[in-house]
């Protein structure tokens, strides 16, 4: 029997296995960030130990920083500027490359590694950050690691783990105008459930799939933890090694012939079985938007919020009322015209220059309402560059959205944007939990072109009405 | 690590299905540079007013279930961010086991790694344990890792008065082992330095 492609990274990065214990798997790229790791270092000074593989790490500044143009580290809140200095010590003390927010490569670590050329076909990485399974979209097996995890990569470049179980997620057909990546990734999420992918890796397959860039895989592989899997792949083809071919760590000269040969035997043979499959019908896909307060918890735009009573599972029912209750939702409602207060369009999910084109395209020529509060926060220093030098910054200035630096933002409440009590953010990012955008805050995901639409009208738009 | 071996106490119920990281310990307690203080931060979305004081309706804040060690809660408990800080705040305010019908990967992992006991009940069980803690929370239950077991010892009034259970859970072999002993991975990785750098050597890294 064949295998699939997470069995063969996997088989390829076993170094040892113990009878009765987890596997030992060898980790290719680890990175870094400033909220994860401080623990872990502290575990390797208590223990004497150096950082192993010091070539084979990278860190970055994301979660804590400030994204306001011009905000200077001396004006940073003490605990984010401590987190800062602290990772600098760690990496200068241990001899671990930083990408600093003082210098011109930085950024959601996540956005920065693939945009680096970091992430490769067939490797593992890990990062102390659940969403590192986005790194899967090139067909590396990526997860997220506890703190303490960090700790045995920095000190072994190792990891023990117990294998996971196979998810196929087949997307058939063409998404059609207006339906984006985000919308696919949301319908899987809320057909499957937050929790229907624990103790797999997913793997997304398809010709829906394959049609879509780099970023749109990005976005897909980013959001499997949503849905509970740890991580998600897509098989590497020739759309994955021409974005990698060129980048700063891609292999160069006959190393890169050598590796695009390898590359291409990355995929789930023929006969491969894989535990589980789901099936989903891209060409059926409407815009989504999330309604409650886990991701599972979505809808298209043109339907309405679940009511109580369709729900037979008496758990989801009260995970529902819940949810409604604190959304200040009403079962039953349509989410099209449900009001907004703020707009951000940012987060490791969506804040790739692709993302930031097609919300610049619905913005330009139209003015954000007046009662929203709308910001764009670019991936990364390049994604930013870029942006400017396409003039999407000043689209968006003029149209009213505020124009950031590289970093989380409001993706998570712990840096200086936080959206306030009760307040409604149509979300570009990937969780809409309860308090996670701020005390209070009420999230409703959707992808970068529906956020933007949202923004221009002040309230939940499908944004085919306006494409 | 602390070893664990058997836990007798009370048990705090949090009915509540997909209890996310993010709940157990929002962001803004992330930026500390140390494991300390963490407890503070539990649940604070749920523990707190917004002006900083203690909400008497969340069940944390209830004088009955003051000292639990156990943590009963619905399904999917520990999903969302991979952060450790939330196996940290469960620990340091005193908690030693978690009893769910599903937990998330990671958060799973993560307490493995802390000391932290997470057990797997049928939703059934859940069910019936979380009522009888709303109902009696004086009921004690015993922890039993050696064999892998919950029970009731005893039931008071309001309860059935029998011994109820045992249920028993499944764990990994290898992670019982390094739980009953106080075990961490990092000791048992740094002992295949040879294996490790066989590896780095023929795949030429
Ligand atoms: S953008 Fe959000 S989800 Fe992504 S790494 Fe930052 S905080 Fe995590």
């Amino acid at each position: 029997m064949g295998k699939t492609l997470f069995e063969k990274i996997w088989d390829a990065h076993v170094i040892a296995q113990d009878e009765g214990a987890p596997a030992v798997l060898y980790i290719d790229a680890h990175l870094v960030h400033e909220v994860t790791s401080p623990q872990a270092f502290a575990t390797l000074r208590e223990r004497g130990l150096p950082v192993r593989r010091p070539d084979k790490t990278f860190a970055t500044m994301d979660h804590a920083i400030p994204t306001r143009i011009g905000a200077v580290e001396v004006d940073w809140p003490d605990d984010a500027a401590t987190q800062v200095r602290a990772l600098r010590t760690n990496c200068a003390d241990f001899g671990v490359p930083l990408f600093d927010i003082e210098g011109d490569i930085q950024g959601i670590v996540h956005v920065i590694g693939p945009e680096l050329g970091i992430t490769q076909p067939g490797m593992t990485i890990v990062c102390g950050d659940s969403h590192t399974s986005t790194h899967g979209a090139f067909g590396a097996l990526a997860f997220g690691i506890g703190t303490s995890e960090v700790g045995h990569v920095l000190a072994t470049q190792c990891l023990m783990q117990k294998q996971a179980k196979t998810f196929a997620i087949n997307v058939e057909g063409s998404l059609g105008h207006g339906v984006t990546a985000k919308d696919i990734i949301l319908a899987i999420i809320a057909k499957n459930g937050a929790g229907g992918g624990v103790g797999y890796v997913f793997e997304y397959r398809g010709e829906a799939i394959r049609a879509l860039d780099m970023a749109s895989r990005m976005t897909i592989c980013n959001m499997s933890i949503e849905g509970g899997a740890r991580a998600g792949l897509i098989a590497p083809d020739e759309t994955t090694f021409e974005y990698i071919n060129g980048r700063t760590y891609a292999p160069k000269g006959d190393a890169w012939d050598k590796a695009v040969a390898h590359w291409h035997t990355l995929k789930t043979d023929d006969d491969a079985v894989f535990d589980r499959e789901l099936t989903l019908d891209a060409t059926a896909l409407e815009p989504m938007v999330t309604y409650g307060t886990n991701p599972g918890q979505g809808v298209p735009v043109t339907k309405r919020v679940p009511k109580a009573s369709d729900l037979e599972d008496p758990a989801e029912r009260r995970s529902l009322q819940s949810a409604l209750e604190y959304m200040g939702l009403t079962e039953g409602q349509p989410i099209e015209g449900q009001h907004v207060d703020i707009v951000f369009i940012g987060s490791c999910t969506n804040s790739r220059i692709e993302d930031l084109r097609a919300a610049a395209a619905i913005a330009k020529g139209r003015r954000v309402s007046s009662h929203v509060e709308a910001l764009v926060v670019p991936g990364s220093k390049a994604v930013k560059a870029q942006a400017e030098a396409e003039g999407l910054d000043r689209i968006f200035s003029e149209a009213g959205f505020e124009w950031r630096g590289a970093g989380c933002s409001m993706c998570l409440a712990m840096n200086d944007d936080k959206a306030g009590e009760g307040k409604y953010v149509a979300s570009t990012s990937n969780r809409n939990f309860m308090g996670r955008q701020g005390p209070g805050s009420r999230s409703l995901l959707m992808s970068p072109i529906m956020a933007a639409a949202a923004a221009v009208n002040g309230r939940v738009t499908d944004v085919r009405e306006i494409l | 690590m602390q070893p664990f071996t058997t836990l007798t106490s009370t048990a705090l119920p949090l009915r509540t299905e997909n209890v996310d990281t993010d709940q157990i310990i929002p962001a803004r307690y992330l930026t500390a540079v140390t494991q300390e203080g963490m407890g503070d931060g539990l649940f604070s979305w749920w523990r707190y007013a917004r002006d900083g004081s203690p909400n008497p309706d969340f069940v944390l804040n209830q004088p009955q279930y003051q000292g639990s060690e156990i943590l009963v809660a619905g399904r999917n408990f520990g999903i969302g961010s991979s952060r450790e800080h939330a196996v940290w705040a469960l620990t340091q305010y005193g908690f030693r086991a978690v009893i769910s019908p599903a937990f998330a990967d990671i958060f799973y992992n993560n307490s493995l790694k802390n000391g932290l006991l997470p057990i797997r009940l049928p939703e059934e069980t859940v069910g019936r344990l979380l009522d009888l803690v709303e109902e009696v929370p004086h009921t004690s239950m015993c922890i039993d890792l050696p064999s892998q077991t919950v029970t009731l010892p005893s039931l008071d009034s309001g309860g059935s008065g029998e011994p109820e259970g045992p249920w028993t859970f499944d764990i990994d072999p290898f992670r019982k082992h390094c739980l009953l002993r106080g075990l961490d991975d990092l000791g048992y990785l740094l002992d295949k330095e040879e294996q490790i750098s066989a590896f780095e050597a023929a795949a030429s890294y």
